[in-house]
Formats: structure tokens, C-alpha cells, sequence
């Protein structure tokens, strides 16, 4: 018995069993990546906000390397599976981790390219003088809390990566101050501050059930709980709290009343980025924590997804001003990608996971686009807009390639997933729900076909008491590179889905069948729990209890580590 | 002990909700910020309730002696209570600006992005 005061106890051999020993191999760091480089560039502008003119390339230079580090992460998980690195390297239960699987890396590639983009954008959308403030620190730190979201494999850890994001896009909603939208963003503000909020209440409760907040290790306790009122109400909240985050129908309305009111080039991230984060949020938690819900979750989501892109849908046939008119087309987009998360057959995995990707670029470009149509015409009605096709013709094209993407016609990108979709739907014989995503298609091809006719085709002169436009503002370089990128990406995927297809099936096969995930998480874990009498510590025996325990139901891989 | 914090819990939700579901802004913002203080509490007591028992390992063993109050829950609050004094900050800021720039503390008569009288999208030409 050690006397007190002094330590006998072999450290070494304590960090043997708490940390991983050996050094991370080199390729790992690229999962740390999407959140150091924002974050290191966004400090960094932050310190030089007296050199504003340097902060656009700062920012430009940041995503670039942003882009190239996630296609290398993408094709490091493609190669060697799920990749997982820990904070400290505490063992992984203990410690929070980042596990990466393909869903995960394919989301931080998509933000990154909107985040490069966006920068470009904004080289022209805000001007110099309005950079002080820090538009592209916020800008960055925004693309960084999303891909933590993405990347983590801690669940209160994604909380936390919730409010990084949300506070960089409560800086960047009311960036320029204007009236309508401090509006816009006390609705968005505080719909979405409570969102959080129930995802923590979320949490918390499950965490007193399971007594753990990793997801793999959460993935291998949940099984063995008893199916019950309690994990019905957290699976309920979680539903509700991810839903209102992606927008989905009943609690959907936070969305177009606040999207169109800040910079354009705000609404074109948040378009592209923010409701997919709920949505990825749903894909991993219903593929780790809840892998088998009760029947009455299967049909709620379906019923909710109908809604969802029906209601979306039609509040577009209904908007005049185009910005909101997109705002309601993001809303049923998220139908979509909710009928994924509603089946959860892999099929159906696989196009929501490809209807995201796509509904990402494209939703960012048709705001681009929209940009530009407010530059060169002064408005975003539709009652007052028209005869830019004489001025632009090209430019009209490039709109109406958008315009299919969007509504889901050939060849473009999102063609292929509503196929893919719409065969997952039938294979389940969920035939309304086939239906509802035809229907959608078809009243989307309505919307925007008119926005397209009503805005290039229609001659300038049968709009009554309007000017002609302005100036040809609109086209300048750094408005129009952003929207043809974007397009290029839409007509290539649309051309050559095999690419995007390999990539989104090995995501849905990973969270159809989440082994890989949770065994790659815990590995160093289990490594240690399996051969414990050889490297377990001498320790010296405790006169009364043995190992650590709480006064709760012991999570079953939580033993293990402090074996005697 | 559980018991008595947990219906305390259940009160501090009521009240937020109840709250959240006024017209006026303040009050939103104040529900809010009783919402985040509900959800400490309720990490809190999910936790478990151990007194006066310090998750301190003595000094030459690798196991503490007996049940010791679970660290964890402690530190999941601190994380929250950080981010939410954060955010109440923000949005009451934000609430007072709209307050004063559009004139009124009304969710109701907050149309400034979503106009009443906004005409529908035209039916043709």
C-alpha cells in the first residue's frame, strides 16, 4: 500500500492504456484539414483587418488548399476506408473523435467548393469598403464549423460545431445592417438558436441513457437498450431538432422569410450549405444511434418529406421576388433528400446522398445567377423583369441549364438522383411518395421555366412601367466565373454520374452497414480491451471498489479499460 | 434528489415555452434564455447526482475508492453554458437594433421581409 503523498504508479504504463501510442500516420491529418485551414486563415484575417485589400486573396488562397485537401481526404477514404483521428489521442469512447467516411468527406468537398466560389463572388458582391467588418473571417470560420459538423464522430461534439456555424452565420446574415435584414435575422436567429437548443436536450437525455456521447461507441450500446418510450422521445426530438435545422415542412418557415433578406452572396451559401448540415445529421444519426425505428418514424419521415417538397414547390409557383421564390425551391429540395433518410434502403441512401451534393452546387449557383439578373435589371420581381436575353444570351443559357438541374431533367445533375430516388421508392412500393417526387419535378420545371421565360424570353417592352435595364453590370468577370464553374460541375455530373455514383454508394453502403465506422473509431480501443492482462498497469488494488463506476446503466464498452 | 431537479426541469421548460409562444420579442429572447438553462439542468440531473464525492483518483491507484460524482456532465454544461450566454448575448442585441429600426417589439407586425401586400407571381405575359 502506497504510502500517501507519494506516487508509485507507473505513468507510462497509464498512458499505455488511455492513449494511442503509436505516432498518426500522415495521410490522417488530412481529417483534421477542413477545419484547420478555415480556421487558421480566419484568425489570421482577423489579425490583419488592417490590410483589408490582402483578405480576398487570403481567403481564395485558404479554399483552394481547402478544395485539394478534401479531394485528397476523399480519395484516402476511398482507398483505406473510414479514417478516424482523436483529440489528445485519448482512446477513442473517451476521447472525441474525428471519423471520416465517405458521406463525411463528400459533404466537406462540396462546402469547400462552395466556399471557393463564394469567395470569388464576394471579390465583387462586397466591395472593399465593406470588408472591414470581416466578411470573408466569417466567411471562413462559417466553411470551418460546417466541416467539423461533417467531420466529427462525437455527438455533443456536434453541438458544438452547430453553434460555430451558427454564429458565423448570425454575423453573416446582418453583415451591412440594412432594415429588412435585422428582420430576417431575428427569425432566423431565434428559430435556429431554439434547434440547437432541443438538440442539446437531446443529448443530454441520451447521454443519461447510454451513458456515452460517441457515435460508434453509441452505435454499439443502442441495441442493446430496451426499445421504449424514452428512446421513442429522443429519437423524436433529435427528428425535430435536425428537421428544423434542414427545414423540413412543419417547422420549415424560418427559411424563406429570412434567406433572401442578407448579401446575395450570404444567401447563396446559406442555401447551398446550412440545411444540409440537419441533413447530414439526420444521415448519421439514423444510421448510427437509431438504425431501427419503430414504424411509426418510417412513416412520419415519409409523411413529412411528402410535405416537405409539395409545400416547398408551391410556394415557389407563388413567390414574385425570385430570391424567395429559390429560398422555397431549397425547402422541397430537402424533401428529397429526406425520402433518404425515410426509406433507408442503400438505394435510396445513395440519391439522397447525390440529391445533397447536387442540390448544393446547384441551389449556390441559381443565387449567383440570381445576382447577376438583379445587377443587370435592378429587380428581383418577376412582374418587372424581363428582356435579358437580348442583352444576354449566353448568359439566359447558362440560367436555363440551372434551371433544368433543378427541376431534375437530363442530362443534368439533378436527373440522376431523382431517378435513383424515384426506383428506391417504387422497389419499397411507397407509391405516393414515387408520386409526390414526380409531381415536385414536374411543378419545379413550372417554377422555373417561368422564372427563365418570364425574365430573358419575354420582350423588355411588354413590361409595363418599367425601365429597361440599367447597365450591363451584371456580367462582370468575377459575378459570372463563379456561376460557370458551378454550371461546368452540374453539366459534367449530369454527363458522367459514374464518378459521384461509385462515390455516393460506397457513403449509403456506410451507413447502411456502419461496422466499418464503428469498429475503424474504436480500433485502438478494442486492441487495448482485447490483450488488457499484457499491457495492463501494475497497479495497486483499492481497498474497497475496483473499477469507476456511476450510478447509472453502464454503457457495455465502457468496462473494460479499468480492469484490474 | 433526481426526482425534485427533474420536475424542476420540467417548470423551466413550461415557462420557456410558454414564453417562446408570445408575440413579443423580448419575451421570446427571455424564454430562450430560460430554454438553455432548462437543458444545463437537465444534462445536469441526467448525469446522475453524486454528493461530495470528488472524481479523484488518491494518490498510488489507478481507480478511485467508491462511486465519485461524474465529472462529465459538469463539463458538457460548461461547454453549453459558455455557448448559450454567447448567443442570448447576440440575439438580444439583434432583438433591441430590430427593435429600434423597424419600430416594434411585435413578431406579428415584423413584415418587412415578408410584405402583406406583396402581389403573387404574374399568371402570363
Amino acid at each position: 500500500m502506497a504510502a500517501p503523498g507519494k506516487t508509485d504508479v507507473d505513468l507510462e504504463a497509464l498512458r499505455a492504456v488511455s492513449m494511442i501510442q503509436e505516432p498518426t500516420p500522415l495521410g490522417d491529418w488530412l481529417v483534421v484539414m477542413p477545419v484547420l485551414i478555415p480556421f487558421v486563415a480566419g484568425a489570421l484575417l482577423i489579425m490583419l483587418r488592417q490590410r483589408i485589400g490582402w483578405h480576398v486573396q487570403v481567403a481564395a488562397a485558404a479554399f483552394l488548399l481547402l478544395v485539394l485537401s478534401n479531394i485528397a481526404l476523399i480519395a484516402r477514404v476511398a482507398d483505406q476506408g473510414v479514417v478516424v483521428m482523436t483529440m489528445g489521442r485519448w482512446l477513442a469512447p473517451f476521447g472525441i473523435a474525428f471519423s471520416v467516411d465517405m458521406v463525411s468527406a463528400l459533404f466537406a468537398l462540396a462546402a469547400s467548393i462552395v466556399g471557393l466560389v463564394a469567395t470569388l463572388y464576394a471579390e465583387e458582391d462586397v466591395p472593399l469598403g465593406e470588408r472591414r467588418y470581416g466578411f470573408f473571417a466569417f466567411l471562413l470560420l462559417l466553411v470551418g464549423g460546417v466541416s467539423g459538423a461533417f467531420m466529427t464522430g462525437d455527438i455533443f461534439n456536434l453541438y458544438v460545431w452547430f453553434e460555430v456555424l451558427l454564429i458565423s452565420s448570425f454575423g453573416l446574415i446582418i453583415y451591412g445592417g440594412e432594415k429588412i435584414q435585422l428582420d430576417g435575422a431575428v427569425k432566423y436567429a431565434v428559430l435556429n438558436l431554439i434547434a440547437t437548443t432541443l438538440f442539446l436536450t437531446a443529448t443530454g437525455l441520451l447521454y443519461g441513457l447510454t451513458g456515452t456521447l460517441n457515435f460508434a461507441d453509441l452505435a454499439r450500446v443502442m441495441p442493446e437498450l430496451q426499445q421504449g418510450a424514452p428512446l421513442a422521445a429522443i429519437g423524436a426530438l433529435f427528428l425535430l431538432a435536425f428537421g428544423m435545422k434542414a427545414a423540413g415542412f412543419p417547422v420549415n418557415f424560418w427559411l424563406p422569410a429570412s434567406y433572401h433578406t442578407p448579401k446575395l452572396v450570404v444567401s447563396a451559401v446559406f442555401a447551398g450549405l446550412l440545411t444540409k448540415v440537419g441533413i447530414y445529421a439526420l444521415f448519421r444519426v439514423t444510421s448510427l444511434v437509431f438504425p431501427t425505428p419503430p414504424d411509426v418514424f418510417r412513416f412520419t419521415l415519409i409523411a413529412v418529406a411528402i410535405a416537405t417538397m409539395l409545400i416547398g414547390v408551391f410556394g415557389a409557383l407563388a413567390q414574385n421576388n425570385v430570391r424567395r421564390l429559390l429560398g422555397f425551391l431549397v425547402v422541397s429540395g430537402i424533401g428529397m433528400m429526406l425520402v433518404g433518410v425515410a426509406l433507408a434502403t442503400e438505394e435510396a441512401l445513395m440519391g439522397a446522398v447525390f440529391y445533397a451534393l447536387h442540390s448544393i452546387i446547384v441551389m449556390t449557383a441559381l443565387y449567383f445567377a440570381v445576382g447577376v439578373i438583379e445587377r443587370t435589371a435592378g429587380t428581383n420581381q418577376l412582374t418587372a423583369l424581363g428582356g435579358l436575353y437580348r442583352h444576354q444570351p449566353f448568359f439566359a443559357a447558362i440560367f436555363l441549364i440551372l434551371s433544368f438541374a433543378v427541376a431534375g431533367l437530363p442530362p443534368f445533375s439533378g436527373f440522376w438522383p431523382k431517378v435513383v430516388l424515384v426506383k428506391a421508392s417504387l422497389a419499397v412500393e411507397e407509391n405516393v411518395l414515387t408520386a409526390a417526387i414526380l409531381v415536385t419535378g414536374f411543378l419545379t420545371t413550372l417554377a422555373m421555366g417561368r422564372v427563365w421565360a418570364l425574365t430573358f424570353w419575354r420582350p423588355a417592352d411588354a413590361v409595363s412601367g418599367v425601365s429597361p435595364p440599367a447597365a450591363e453590370d451584371g456580367l462582370r468577370p468575377m459575378l459570372v466565373i463563379p456561376v460557370g464553374v458551378l454550371t461546368a460541375l452540374v453539366v459534367i455530373v449530369g454527363l458522367f454520374p459514374e464518378t459521384v455514383f461509385a462515390l455516393a454508394e460506397t457513403g449509403a453502403k456506410g451507413l447502411i452497414d456502419p461496422s466499418d465506422y464503428v469498429n475503424a473509431t474504436l480500433a485502438p480501443y478494442d486492441a487495448l480491451a482485447s490483450d488488457t492482462p499484457a499491457t495492463a498497469p501494475p497497479t495497486v488494488e483499492p481497498p474497497t471498489a475496483g473499477p469507476l463506476t456511476f450510478d447509472q446503466p453502464e454503457a457495455g464498452s465502457l468496462d473494460g479499460a479499468q480492469t484490474e | 434528489m433526481e426526482p425534485a431537479l427533474a420536475v424542476t426541469v420540467g417548470c423551466f421548460f413550461a415557462l420557456s415555452i410558454y414564453l417562446m409562444l408570445s408575440d413579443s420579442t423580448i419575451r421570446i429572447v427571455l424564454g430562450i434564455a430560460i430554454l438553455g438553462n432548462a437543458v444545463n439542468l437537465l444534462i445536469f440531473t441526467a448525469g446522475r447526482l453524486t454528493r461530495e464525492v470528488p472524481p479523484i483518483v488518491p494518490s498510488g491507484y489507478s481507480a478511485p475508492f467508491e462511486a465519485t460524482a461524474n465529472p462529465l456532465p459538469q463539463a458538457l454544461i460548461l461547454t453549453a453554458i459558455v455557448i448559450s450566454f454567447s448567443l442570448f448575448a447576440f440575439i438580444l442585441v439583434l432583438v433591441y437594433r430590430a427593435y429600434q429600426e423597424l419600430g416594434t417589439d411585435s413578431s406579428q407586425e415584423m413584415r418587412l421581409a415578408e410584405p402583406v401586400d406583396e402581389p403573387g407571381a404574374p399568371r402570363g405575359y
